[in-house]
């Protein structure tokens, strides 16, 4: 068992009914995460997606969390005030079934980092419609190997191509280097 | 590298299935920016006055704003530009959402579309990958539900989607190309429907590129939260519940009758449960925090979304209250119907039927009630059925299509297009010019930036001034101090106020910003988070380009004479600069007359409004201006009004 420790854990809460769908936290996401800082701006590489159907006035933004290699059956349909929404919509996995916090050109897995180098994350900087507030909580967690950025990139890789290819791969990109 | 823009045009030939992307000459962006103003370029260029709005040359122009997908705050305007078949000049037309800033992260700054498709088509765009796409199972769809069925069938939640519903399908000239809860008026809808393009769909995931990156982002976050914040940004409309302004003062049923008293305090209260008992939400438009879009869903209705007046126009065509509208609003919205000239057209119908011209015979089974008459016509115009076939052509056309006397009845139109329904006692002056001479047919698209009415106070007034945030330069201020009476304003100062006003609107449609943030609220005074005084610093911040006001200031002063010059080239002269009769009550012709010889001054145009080749010259325009003389529609030597005035003193004086 790993062992508890104190810590702050950082969060993000949503109340979507303060969601105006600006979708302002998602260029922002996407901005910060540039280089150089604030260079382009692309929400398709946004580490917080709003999922949106105005007509059906569904608006949820979501933080990618984990990674995974194979989603759930994400079959369930949820039914809020008359309207429905899918268990995907709040699901803020990594996840194969579909087309969201990939990196467009590399494919690689886009995970929320909660702009660590900030006093305030981005995404809730650019929220002043108050959808996004950012909270501490002090919790006795399990202390938790964190993986970095690259580490989950190559999680990614290993999963879609096998352990051997990439070995190999990255044996002849380090011979030829 | 290119900064905010993507540097690249979509040309799509629908008769060809020609599909190709084309790089951009970055000098049209320092002459005319981007969304209106380059689609303006494109349009004298190619679509010559021989084109007429549902040959297959005419184009359909989706402009994406030059700062589109920048960090810049309420900045999401499409401008979608083609050759209007009920006016038969340029299409002013825009919507808010996220179209724009979708098309720039694709990899574009607009999407020119030519040609006709042989059956009902939708666009998918996806980057570089463009496929014209069988729409026939679309066909006779309502806007949400083509909207849900593209995406589903795509499998692409993200992709943002304009569409047309049966109105523009069936050519209606007051059909809407709609977009979320937005819509674009103003020609769009009939040339999709006659260009049988029944849908566009884009994805973009590309980057856009920012020259000074830091200083514009922390600016713009910086912005964002004092534009939540303030009052002075956004839709007041939103959020005032008192609408006696527009209930009040507007016209009624066929933009006739004035209900002065209308407006009670019962009323109020019962309207405000209405909504806020049945709305969802308010919705904003792409990076803004406003939330102007009232999304409404009444009970056994469709749900529909909303802004500004746009919720008075179907009820106040129909005397009756709001919750008429709101049954009704969800349909139209669905049919893909404008919402400001289709009920004044209908309102024309039924004043037709009862002064006898129109007949049981062109309206079987016309009900009695007013209400129930709009929805029975709402059904006829969307299908283009009996009566609906003309009166789908907008009050202007209709009324001489029924001729035998209808003609007297249509009695609010601006070159063929049906204006806001005032009608005034005093001449305002510069509401004269703007409605007169405004190339964008709905004066909310050229007010907005000084105010509609002087204050009586001296003292409220000197307050105003101080605090009069959006002033391109002090003269304002001074002719806002020494304007007493409404239509007390010299001509001078007029044509300035008209030029100011005109000029802040061709910054927001070229630039893609959205007017409730910039040129329409200048008029309140205090703090607009856009005008002359930040947005050149902006586009530099964005773009890297050497901006100041005065350079802006003779951009949109360009992209204005090109758009007269291409009204001109389609026939457009002094005579069709002429506001509906009975606007203001108390007309004085004289007076008109040398406002019209100012702002002629002012801009460089002759006295039949064509600009002169001295000042198309002066603005870098000479291949309009030799094209114009070359068709015999500018004489090379004529000069403005005053310029003209000059000479003919001059040979008085001279001769030996
Ligand atoms: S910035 Fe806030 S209001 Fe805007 S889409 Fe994101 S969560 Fe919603
Ligand atoms: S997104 Fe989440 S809910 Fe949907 S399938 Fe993947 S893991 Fe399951
Ligand atoms: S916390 Fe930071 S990394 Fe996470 S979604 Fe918000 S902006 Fe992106
Ligand atoms: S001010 Fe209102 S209409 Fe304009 S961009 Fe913002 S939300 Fe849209």
């Amino acid at each position: 068992m790993a062992e508890t420790v104190k810590k702050i854990v950082k969060t993000i809460k949503v109340d979507l009914d303060k969601c105006n769908g600006c979708r302002g936290c998602e260029m922002a996401c996407s901005a910060y995460h540039a280089t150089p800082k604030y260079s382009s701006m692309n929400p398709a590489r946004s580490r917080i997606r709003v999922i949106m159907d105005p007509f059906n006035d569904e608006f949820v933004p979501i933080r990618a969390t984990d990674y995974t290699k194979a989603g759930c059956d994400g079959r369930r349909v949820y039914t809020i005030r008359g309207k429905e929404y899918s268990e995907c919509s709040f699901c803020g996995t990594i996840c194969p079934t579909r087309d969201l916090f990939f990196d467009p050109d590399s494919g690689l897995p886009l995970k929320c980092d909660l702009c660590e180098d900030e006093k305030v994350p981005l995404c809730v900087q650019a929220c002043p419609q108050g959808c996004l507030t950012y909270v501490e909580l002090e919790e006795e967690v399990e202390e938790e190997v964190k993986t970095s950025e690259m580490e989950l990139g190559l999680k990614s890789l290993v999963d879609k191509y096998g352990v051997r290819k990439l070995q190999d791969s990255f044996a002849r990109i380090a011979k030829k280097g | 590298m290119r900064y905010a823009e993507a540097g690249y045009n979509l040309e799509i030939d629908l008769s060809r299935g020609n599909i190709e992307r084309v790089e951009t000459d970055p000098k049209l962006t320092e002459l005319f920016l981007g969304g209106q103003g380059v689609n303006a370029k494109i349009i004298w260029d190619r679509v010559g006055p021989e084109v007429k709005p549902f040959d297959e040359g005419n184009l359909l122009i989706f402009g994406a704003g030059l700062l589109h997908g920048t960090p810049v705050i309420g900045c999401n305007r499409t401008s979608v530009n083609t050759i209007n078949p009920m006016t038969g000049i340029f299409g002013h037309s825009t919507m808010g959402g996220f179209f724009g800033p979708e098309i720039k992260h694709a990899g574009y700054d607009r999407i020119i579309i030519s040609g006709k498709a042989p059956k009902l088509v939708y666009l998918w765009i996806k980057n570089d990958k463009v496929e014209i796409r069988d729409a026939s199972h679309l066909k006779g769809k309502t806007v949400r539900e083509t909207t849900r069925l593209i995406k589903e069938e795509l499998n692409e939640p993200f992709a943002q989607v304009a569409c047309i519903g049966p109105a523009g399908e069936n050519k209606v000239f007051t059909a809407s190309l709609e977009h979320n809860w937005n819509s674009a008026a103003r020609g769009p809808g009939p040339i999709m429907g006659d260009k049988m393009i029944k849908a566009i769909a884009v994805r973009g995931t590309k980057d856009i590129n920012i020259a000074h990156p830091q200083e514009l982002f922390e600016l713009c976050l910086k912005m964002k939260k004092e534009m939540y914040e303030s009052d002075g940004c956004g839709d007041w409309m939103a959020v005032d519940e008192d609408d006696s302004f527009h209930h009040n003062n507007f016209s009624w049923g066929n933009s006739r009758t004035r209900i002065k008293n209308y407006w009670s305090e019962e009323l109020q209260k019962r309207w405000t449960n209405w909504k806020y008992d049945h709305m969802d939400r308010q919705m904003g438009c792409y990076n803004c925090p406003k939330g102007c879009i009232n999304v409404i869903s009444w009970p056994g209705h469709p749900r529909f979304g909303y802004k500004c007046y746009g919720k008075d126009t179907y009820h106040m065509a129909a005397f009756k209250e709001l919750d008429y509208s709101y049954e009704l609003l969800g349909y139209c919205q669905d049919y893909g119907l404008d919402s400001y000239s289709t009920p004044q057209t209908l309102a024309l119908g039924i004043e037709l039927y009862e002064a006898g011209i129109l007949t049981d015979k062109d309206m079987p089974n016309f009900p009695t009630d007013s209400g129930d008459r709009i929805k029975y016509l709402v059904e006829k115009v969307v299908h283009r059925e009996g009566i609906g076939d003309i009166l789908a052509n907008g009050s202007w056309h209709a009324a001489r299509q029924i001729g035998n006397g209808a003609e007297a009845f249509e009695h609010n139109t601006v070159k063929k297009m049906e204006q806001l329904p005032i009608k005034l006692g005093k001449l305002n002056p510069a509401y004269y010019l703007m409605i007169a001479t405004g190339e964008k047919m709905a004066i909310t698209q050229i007010e907005g930036s000084f105010p509609q009415d002087p204050i009586r106070d001296l003292d409220e007034r000197q307050k105003f001034v101080d605090r009069w945030d959006a002033v391109p330069s002090e003269i304002f201020k001074d002719i806002f101090m020494r304007w007493e009476k409404r239509n007390e304003m010299s001509v001078e100062d007029t044509c300035l106020v008209t030029d100011w006003n005109e000029a802040m609107h061709y910054v927001d449609d070229s630039t893609g910003l959205c007017g409730f943030v910039s040129s329409f609220r200048g008029q309140f005074g205090g703090k607009t988070a856009f005008s002359f005084n930040n947005v050149p610093q902006i586009i530099s911040l964005a773009t890297g380009m050497d901006m100041d006001k005065d350079k802006l200031w003779e951009i949109c002063r360009r992209n204005r004479t090109l758009i007269r010059a291409i009204n001109n080239r389609l026939g457009i002269r002094r005579v069709d600069d002429d506001p509906p009769k009975d606007h203001w009550a108390v007309r004085d012709p004289e007076l008109e007359a040398k406002m019209l010889d100012g702002y002629y001054d002012l801009r460089g145009f002759t006295k039949d409004g064509i600009p002169t080749k001295e000042e198309l010259y002066k603005q870098g325009l000479d291949y309009v201006a030799d094209e114009l003389i070359q068709r015999g529609i500018l004489d090379p030597n004529e000069g403005t009004p005053s310029q003209e005035k000059a000479k003919l003193e001059d040979q008085k004086s001279g001769g030996c």
